[in-house]
């Protein structure tokens, strides 16, 4: 069953489409990812699924209602972590909840119980009546996902949730989402621009630029079709090494880069042991030997033309939204 | 149901958020205490007039007026800050109405302000004006009158400003001359002809002109009787609250 069904969504900003004909499914229970550089509409098209934007044309079904005439329907079964901090910071992490609690309509009697069990998960319990201003920006975001989780939404919306985060805040956060996916009855949207975070976590992955998708698949098979992994040797003897590996046909590709020969192989793990004894037979002594599999680092730049790295714009808004939580 | 709670609990949020702004809860008091004390009594001071009341008595409600103004006018901040911060964003996608959550902030910021003013109103007896119950039951009705139309001015002037300077200027240009413009510290009944139209768009006038009936009793010759004060405010009331629903509901 599909959680989330779009049909040729679109929205246009003036001349802008920010988001052109966009059609996408997204299966019951599992974690989709919408991977993509600054700009390149990814934040629009939750926005629009979450009914915080109307489309131009097209639309889409969320938990099987029509976020055009259903909004309010579309806006009880979702919960949302924005990119941006969007928490109290002059209540406690507890009264944040209970006003989410409040705003969702949770009934009284579960209320409670409700947002223990939510503290519980994000392991905030014992702060939980102290000011969110006294919280690190890791226990913020922490306390954003307890809170879209109050009402139990049936589809959670994550928005870049682990953006200016250090690594080991953003470890945890994973282990949520691992944890809610084994829990609870859940589909998750989550956009990134962490290729690492999209590989771990995703069941698909659409890749998403200037507005339309690119590229549609489970993380395994966008890196399968990029071609194979490659094995870099370093040898006393490039040249002559790359010759014999030709020779002996093993390879899809062989090239000579930065003083090592990269060899593309389909099943590097099987392959191996031929590449050393190529070396060996020839008399060619190895220095090292590495074993490299696609990242979708290089999935996205296959797709798009570019890096994700290039796209810096996106760093800042995270570093801004840092330095306005210190603001206070 | 579901609108009243989200209401409510809106309104807690901002009434909780008042009472947590100890410096700025103890500074709005300090404020009216130094016009009624020190300009009251240094202009009252200069102003002979024999009227059957001081000229400090005379301020009084008309400091009461500017204390809700000045309160409500700043508290319509909120919005900004909330917008800035990103909390309005989890208001706005929750599964309630534009108007249930322009009514709670509404109410919330009207609470904080009607605060304030029974605050300046318990000072009286400090300079010498007699408060009696029936005065407090009866000017509460009035203060919540006059709240309801400056905070919806504050909220509707928030609602289309981006930064808290560019409000804060805008504050200015509003907050002081519908203050002096009341009658508030002097008589508006002799002011020239091309001041008095801003006298009476003014809400205020009327909410000032009905605590000082009350407050100064039979001494106070009233230029408009008191249910026609208490009338007109209600008009003002009613298009504020409608113009605030209308901006709140444009703004994404």
């Amino acid at each position: 069953m599909n959680m989330i069904e779009t049909t040729n969504l679109t929205k246009k900003f003036g001349n802008l489409t920010a988001v052109d004909s966009v059609n996408i499914d997204v299966e019951q229970g599992t974690i989709f990812g919408l991977l993509g550089p600054n700009g390149a509409g990814k934040s629009t098209i939750i926005s629009m699924l979450c009914t915080i934007l109307k489309p131009t044309s097209g639309t889409a079904l969320v938990n099987g209602y029509d976020i055009i005439k259903q909004s309010a329907m579309v806006r009880k079964s979702i919960g949302i972590v924005f990119q941006d901090p969007s928490v109290d910071d002059r209540l406690t992490g507890k009264e944040n909840l209970e006003m989410h609690a409040d705003l969702y309509g949770v009934p009284e009697s579960e209320k409670r119980s409700q947002i223990e069990k939510m503290l519980d998960l994000v392991e905030l319990s014992d702060r939980s009546n102290d000011f969110v201003r006294n919280y690190s920006s890791g226990m913020r975001r922490r306390l954003e996902i307890a809170r879209s989780l109050v009402h139990t939404p049936r589809v959670l919306f994550l928005d870049e949730p682990t953006i200016g985060l250090d690594p080991q805040s953003r470890d945890h956060i994973w282990s949520y989402i691992r944890e809610l996916m084994k829990t609870e009855d859940l589909t998750i949207v989550l956009t990134t621009h962490y290729m690492e975070e999209a590989d771990k976590l995703c069941d698909k992955i659409a890749i998403v630029d200037h507005g339309q998708i690119v590229a549609l698949d489970t993380p395994h098979s966008l890196k399968e079709k990029l071609g194979g992994e490659t094995i870099t040797v370093k040898t006393q003897n490039n040249l002559l090494y790359m010759e014999k590996i030709k020779e002996a046909g093993i390879a899809k590709n062989t090239i000579i880069a930065g003083g090592e020969v990269k060899i593309t192989v389909d099943r590097a793990h099987t392959i191996l042991s031929q590449v050393v004894d190529t070396a060996s037979k020839n008399g060619i002594v190895i220095e090292s030997i590495s074993l490299q599999e696609p990242q979708l680092d290089d999935v996205f730049l296959h797709y798009t033309g570019r890096g994700l790295r290039e796209s810096g714009g996106k760093e800042l808004s995270g570093m801004g939204a840092i330095r306005r939580r210190q603001i206070k | 149901m579901s609108e009243l709670r989200g209401i409510h609990t809106l309104w807690k949020r901002e009434v909780k958020r008042f009472f947590r702004e100890r410096t700025r809860f103890i500074a709005s008091f300090v404020q009216p205490l130094l016009w009624l004390t020190i300009f009251g009594a240094g202009l009252g001071s200069a102003v002979h007039a024999t009227l059957g009341f001081s000229y400090q008595e005379f301020i009084f409600p008309g400091i009461i007026g500017q204390t809700l103004l000045f309160t409500s006018m700043f508290m319509g901040i909120s919005v900004i800050w909330d917008r800035q911060f990103g909390f309005l964003k989890e208001i706005l996608v929750a599964p309630i109405s534009r108007i249930s959550i322009f009514i709670g902030k509404m109410l919330g910021v009207s609470t904080d302000s009607m605060i304030q003013g029974m605050i300046v109103l318990m000072l009286g007896p400090l300079i010498g004006v007699k408060i009696t119950l029936v005065m407090v039951a009866e000017i509460i009705p009035i203060m919540f009158l006059i709240t309801l139309s400056t905070v919806c001015i504050g909220l509707i002037l928030a609602s289309y400003m981006n930064s808290l300077e560019s409000y804060g200027t805008i504050m200015t240009f509003v907050n002081l001359p519908m203050f002096l413009l009341s009658g508030a510290l002097f008589p508006v009944n002799n002011l020239p002809p091309w001041l008095q139209w801003a006298v009476y768009i003014n809400p205020l006038t009327y909410g000032v002109d009905a605590m000082r009936t009350i407050i100064l009793g039979s001494a106070y010759v009233s230029p408009t009787p008191i249910y026609v004060d208490l009338v007109i405010l209600l008009i003002f009331d009613v298009i504020f609250i409608l113009a605030g629903t209308y901006a709140f509901s444009l703004r994404k």
